[in-house]
């Protein structure tokens, strides 16, 4: 067999440990009974060379896992030695600092075995159903109080199920059937990776894949390293302000690139929160990387190659790297603004990198009614979890998507399907005109969702909606989105952030943020406005107030008197 | 007695004619005339008749399928069609899923529906989950909502109401003034196409039916008529997406069911070979010019959905398509054929498809213009293919040409020699296809291993033996005519009709009255349908459910006895779920209670028995000898072997020979690699069998 014909072979295994670790993904998907697992993709799969280092981790998954499940194998190896693991082991745990950032988070960990040698190591995590303490209400005042925390520890050893430790941890969890059967998921989901790669050690004759392991980073690092080097180099800060529970939370993002590695501090961000929005420093880190990625190598399979050139730090105790005890239970909706934070680097280091900021965090609705919350003794009893987003930000090369979650991957719920498990009626949900922030590339548009009740009840809305104060600016000449709005239609403002309750009769009235634009409106192509214009995206008044676009009365673009309006207005730089 | 039935299948390139007489089969190939499609079936139907000496009264049913559904949909040639939706929610169709189908693309794009906004209008009105009128229909404003339509010349009309599947008077009012005000309008309401649950999906499967309704009414209007002129006046019958037969007249009201029904006809034939080798559980791959379809039998059945995805805009993604929640036979499709191009990536990887060099300009090999390597130059090039014996001879390969495009393309890329780049791209191919296969499978907990491969298509008959050693199946089978499986797969497929309804009910609470009488609805729906008096089996029932433990997200489909229910079935139904959720996972939860969303009855009517099946072959053991050798690459030893060669129409049923050989044939070549022994089963199809230890 020829040489060439060898590398070949490579890349056919590593196309092969793509494949397994997304049958692994799936796998966990099917059987987890953990709704955010299934309908949101909150979970992910990997395997790992015999070091820890990660070699293929599935596109199925949260960016929020990204990193972090790699760096929680570490921990793992260095609490359980590798020669002390047994084949038939595997461990778990759901530590928010060494595992995925809450407590909601299940990570296990399962050593492979060929041929009776340890040859490589499997990861799983997903967001369980439930884990006891106060769920996922940023309320807790520490960590203790969100829920049963399980320190690494043994899960299964030799075939046996820890069932002391089931035991516990259904006692703790108001779903404990679910709860069990979400960690029956991950162990079963690392034995499916585990068994495909024995049958393609199998295949290929294999005794361990340290070489193949060698390949796969070597000739990702090579890739890793050219893309870093057509960056430019240098130092850059930026900052982005977000409204936050009672202040606002700033963002300091200083991007560092040399020639080989890419460096991100958030030394001057905001410190720690008295809620349950702090994040331990992995799941900073994990959409941070995500974020750089998105810019640096977004086609790159996934690895320890990619990851060790992306370096993220910040100050201990600030809001992106609180410490135990800190509560840490809703730490998503922070995590989630950091790709746009490092993105305003980006912005700064190389204009038509990066694109605007967007809606960011999702405006996901959390609905009740119980008599406990309202005070109302009819009506029927339910908890409703819809998500809903507002738009993205312009790119500098197309239009931001309209009422598109970034950067979580959660699906939505089929209207239909909320009202027909609670007595809730959506009477709107449709695009909500001028929200994205204008520009040469349009941002995306925010939604308008009204809803009430089909009963003469109340219910309830846990608000934890965020760019109320702060909407998504726009970069390089582009306008900002338009900031969200929270009211019942009766009209009373209400707050972005707590328990409200909508009295019977009324309706919760949201209007989402938009995305920001990119580049001088002025410079918008007169047809995609005219274009916009019929599909209502946005105003008449708009098109020629802010693009200064001229139409006549059929709707058509005048381009001499686009011409004139453009020349004579105020010429905004790019 | 049985009379002859017609067969015809229009694809991209070719429209296969395929007539049955109850002696055997005559088959012609013709050029698909894409303007005006029904001319090449005529063409067809006209050599098929007078090649066999059939009169045209001969014939007792045609049968016929097309791609033209599809086509409509992805070079967006339908009608100018509007959608009526209920006030609020005309961006249904926009927000689709409300997610993005690639995580680090910043610059991902959904489809622009196939109704673009300004054509999306609104009604007032609003029926609640449970089906009561939550706000009346406001009939005036529907009527000035038909000056609308008329101004904005639309052509076909979507309508989808929230909850209409559960109340549907709305939707029919909405129809009836619409029809008043504006005569000739084509109207698709959702409540008929798509009667369920989850607004999405219904509204882009009933504005994908108004998109292609005026078309396909016209053109099935059109062969019709041809066919009647020609003294057919048997009826003609219309193969849909779920794999089964159904009127032109049903075909025209719900058009969209015949999308991708050609893979269908691929999966039945499948099927078909399943039964007759005893293969009860088994992989179809139909691997053609541009993809490779996948389907896994069960038990001889094809897995059914009720969901499939069309046009996917971003590299084959799923989720950039448009959703359609029709019938379907559940297969995976992948952008690997015959014509499939490859290529080096930034990162010196090889990379096939989905891009396609299609028949035109085809393959480097073809010498017909094409530039780039496809897998049919690096088949060639691998000794697997013999250029002088490629299609009946028709035409010549040139392998001069085709190791200069892998030598420009690939080899260059990766410093490597021609033979090695070819032997690489074959295996990231079949690597593709087996990796598909296997999360396919593991999306539904299903088995691989122990299964038989059954290949059909140009490409698959080539590609099948290294598969199955990456998928650790020992038996394949290549059946009799493979490289041109779809048009004899409609003969096999049986008349049937799925009816759907949604009705969510916890069942705790079941509600005997409300599901016998949402059956009987459905059964008398189902039965105007089949009920076509054409000589196919007697009418047999089967009742599903989509059910879900209350809470979890994921329906599972089981099937229900069919009889009237009665006290105690609320438990019998849960019980049955339990069962089908042992089977997929492994484990029930006992103490969570299960709820049903959407109800399906489907009355089928098998076909009428083939003549291959009713006579086997005289079989004639005996060791083949082949006809010559060729030097062809073997990837499960990483090296070229001594094949011995042999001509397909040559051996006898009861003939058995060794790998590693070439069986030739006019529409394909089989390549058994060395660990596999051959033989031709008494019904002339080819099977082959790994050596134990090999």
């Amino acid at each position: 067999m020829n040489e060439g014909f060898e590398r070949i072979r490579k890349q056919v295994m590593w196309d092969r440990l793509l494949s397994l670790v997304e049958e692994q993904a799936r796998t966990l998907m099917r059987v987890a009974f953990s709704t955010v697992v299934r309908e949101a993709g909150d979970l992910s799969a990997g395997v790992f060379n015999a070091r820890g280092e990660m070699l293929a981790q599935a596109v199925t998954g949260t960016p929020g896992h990204v990193n972090s499940m790699a760096r929680s194998v570490k921990h793992f190896i260095a609490a359980f030695p590798l020669q002390t693991m047994r084949e038939g082991d595997a461990y778990v745990t759901n530590d928010p600092w060494k595992g995925t950032g809450h407590l909601f988070d299940f990570t296990v960990v399962s050593p492979a075995f060929c041929k009776g040698k340890l040859v490589a190591i499997f990861a799983a995590t997903a967001h369980v159903a439930d884990i006891g303490g106060n769920g996922p209400s940023p309320d807790s005042r520490d960590v203790y109080a969100e829920g049963l925390f399980i320190p690494l520890m043994p899960l299964v050893v030799a075939g046996q199920m820890n069932a002391q430790l089931i035991q516990i941890a259904r006692a703790n969890s108001r779903e404990p059937d679910k709860l069990e059967g979400d960690i029956h998921a991950l162990v079963a989901s690392n034995e499916t990776g585990a068994a495909q790669l024995r049958r393609m050690m199998n295949e290929y004759g294999l005794s361990d894949i340290e070489e193949l392991s060698a390949h796969i980073l070597d000739s990702t690092d090579r890739s890793m390293r050219e893309a870093i080097a057509a960056l430019p180099k240098g130092r850059w800060t930026s900052a982005m302000r977000i409204d936050g529970f009672d202040e606002p939370i700033d963002f300091v993002a200083t991007l560092t690139i040399d020639d080989e590695n890419i460096y991100v501090d958030f030394a001057g961000s905001s410190p720690m929160s008295r809620h349950g929005v702090n994040c331990p420093m992995c799941y900073a880190d994990a959409y941070t990387t995500f974020g750089v990625k998105c810019i640096v190598a977004p086609d790159l399979a996934h690895n320890h190659a990619v990851l060790s050139r992306i370096h993220i730090s910040a100050p201990e105790g600030c809001i992106l790297n609180a410490p135990s005890p800190a509560p840490v239970t809703a730490r998503a909706i922070i995590g989630q603004m950091l790709p746009d934070t490092v993105f305003g680097c980006f912005d700064k280091a190389r204009a038509g990198l990066a694109p605007a900021e967007g809606t960011a965090a999702s405006w996901t609705l959390r609905l009740a009614a119980d008599p406990g919350l309202t005070g109302h003794r009819g009506g029927t009893r339910f908890t409703a979890q819809s998500f809903q987003s507002g738009g993205m930000g312009a790119h500098p090369l197309g239009d931001g998507l309209a009422a598109t979650p970034f950067p979580s991957g959660v699906r939505a719920i089929a209207v239909e399907i909320t009202e027909a498990l609670t007595p809730l009626v959506f009477w709107k949900k449709e695009l909500r005109q001028d929200s994205g922030g204008a520009g040469r590339m349009r941002g995306g548009m925010g939604q308008s969702i009204e809803v009430g009740s089909r009963e003469d009840a109340p219910f309830a809305v846990f608000a934890r909606f965020e760019r109320v104060e702060n909407p998504a600016r726009g970069r390089a000449g582009g306008g900002d989105g338009a900031a969200g709005v929270v009211r019942l239609k009766s009209g009373a403002v209400l707050a972005s952030k707590g328990l409200h309750i909508v009295p019977a009769g009324d309706r919760l009235s949201l209007e989402m943020p938009g995305g920001g634009g990119y580049g001088n409106p002025e410079t918008r192509d007169p047809v995609a406005v005219q274009q916009d214009v019929r599909n209502g995206y946005i105003s008449a008044d708009a098109a020629h107030n802010v693009y200064k676009v001229a139409m006549n009365q059929r709707g058509e673009v005048d381009m001499a008197a686009t011409k004139t309006m453009r020349e004579l207005g105020e010429t905004r730089p790019e | 007695m049985i009379g002859c039935r017609l067969a015809a299948d229009i694809g991209g390139t070719f429209t296969d004619i395929v007539l049955e007489m109850p002696h055997g089969f005559v088959s012609e190939k013709v050029l698909t005339t894409p303007q005006a499609p029904e001319q090449g079936v005529l063409t067809g139907v006209r050599q098929a008749l007078a090649r066999a000496r059939v009169t045209p009264e001969a014939i007792e049913v045609a049968i016929h399928g097309a791609t033209l559904a599809t086509n409509a949909i992805i070079e967006r040639r339908g009608a100018r069609t509007a959608l009526i939706a209920t006030q609020g929610f005309r961006d249904t169709l926009e927000f689709a899923f409300g997610h993005r189908f690639d995580q680090y693309d910043l610059l991902m794009q959904r489809p622009e529906p196939l109704a673009p906004r300004p054509l999306r209008f609104e009604a007032p009105e609003r029926i609640g989950a449970d089906g009561s009128v939550l706000l009346s229909l406001d009939e005036a404003a529907v009527r000035a909502l038909a000056k609308q339509l008329r101004d904005s010349k639309i052509e076909s009309a979507a309508i989808c109401y929230m909850h209409a599947y559960r109340n549907p008077a709305h939707e029919a009012r909405t129809r009836d003034i619409l029809t008043e005000e504006l005569p000739g309008l084509y109207i698709s309401v959702s409540h008929e196409i798509c009667p369920e649950i989850r607004e999405y999906e219904r509204a882009s499967t009933t504005v994908a039916n108004a998109y292609v309704q005026p078309l396909i009414a016209s053109y099935l209007g059109r062969l019709s008529e041809g066919l009647l002129a020609m003294g057919i006046k048997a009826p003609l019958l219309m193969i849909m997406s779920s794999g089964s037969l159904t009127s032109v007249e049903t075909a025209r009201k719900y058009p969209i069911r015949l999308v991708e029904s050609g893979p269908a006809g691929g999966a039945i034939l499948g099927q078909h070979v399943a039964r007759q080798v005893g293969a009860n559980r088994a992989i179809a791959l139909d691997m053609g010019g541009t993809t490779a379809k996948i389907v896994l039998l069960n038990e001889y059945q094809p897995r059914h959905a009720r969901m499939m995805e069309v046009a996917r805009v971003h590299r084959f993604r799923a989720g950039s398509g448009l959703p359609l929640r029709i019938p379907v036979i559940d297969l995976i499709e992948i952008g690997a054929g015959g014509g499939s191009l490859a290529s080096v990536d930034s990162l010196g990887r090889i990379v096939v498809g989905p891009r396609s060099a299609g028949a035109s300009p085809g393959p480097a090999c073809y010498s017909l213009g094409g530039k780039e390597p496809a897998i049919t130059d690096a088949d060639l090039l691998l000794g697997k293919l013999d250029p002088e014996n490629f299609a009946a001879g028709t035409m010549r390969l040139n392998e001069a040409r085709a190791r200069e495009a892998i030598d420009m393309h690939v080899a260059a890329a990766i410093r490597t020699d021609a033979p090695t780049a070819a032997a690489g791209i074959v295996e990231i191919v079949d690597e593709n296809m087996a990796n598909a296969t296997r999360v396919h499978a593991s999306d539904h907990g299903d088995e691989i291993e122990s299964r038989t491969l059954i290949a059909t298509g140009g490409a698959a008959p080539l590609h099948a033996g290294r598969i199955a050693r990456k998928l650790g199946i020992d038996r394949l089978v290549i059946p009799v005519g493979a490289g041109v499986g779809s048009a004899h797969g409609f003969l096999r497929a049986p008349v049937a009709y799925e009816a759907v309804a949604s009705h969510v009910m916890s069942l705790k609470s079941f509600n005997l009255q409300a599901i016998n009488a949402l059956f009987a609805r459905l059964r008398a729906e189902a039965h105007d349908i089949v009920n076509l008096g054409v000589g196919y089996g007697d009418i047999v029932e089967r009742r599903f459910a989509d059910m879900r433990y209350r809470g979890q997200g994921h329906d599972l489909q089981v099937e229900l006895p069919v009889r009237d229910y009665g006290p105690g079935d609320g438990e019998s139904l849960a019980r049955l779920f339990d069962e089908a959720y042992l089977r997929v996972y492994n484990r029930t939860i006992p103490g969570l209670s299960v709820e049903a969303l959407t109800w399906t009855l489907e009355l089928s009517r098998a076909p009428p028995q083939s003549p291959g099946e009713q006579t086997s072959l005289r079989v004639v053991h005996g060791v083949a000898k082949p006809s010559g050798q060729r030097s062809v690459f073997d990837a499960d030893l990483g090296a070229r072997v001594d094949a011995g060669v042999y001509h397909r129409n040559a051996l006898q049923p009861g003939a058995v020979f060794t790998g590693p050989a070439l069986i030739i044939e006019d529409q394909t070549t089989t390549f058994a690699p060395s660990a596999f022994d051959c033989a031709v089963s008494e019904h002339g199809h080819l099977i082959l069998t790994r050596r134990s230890g090999a």
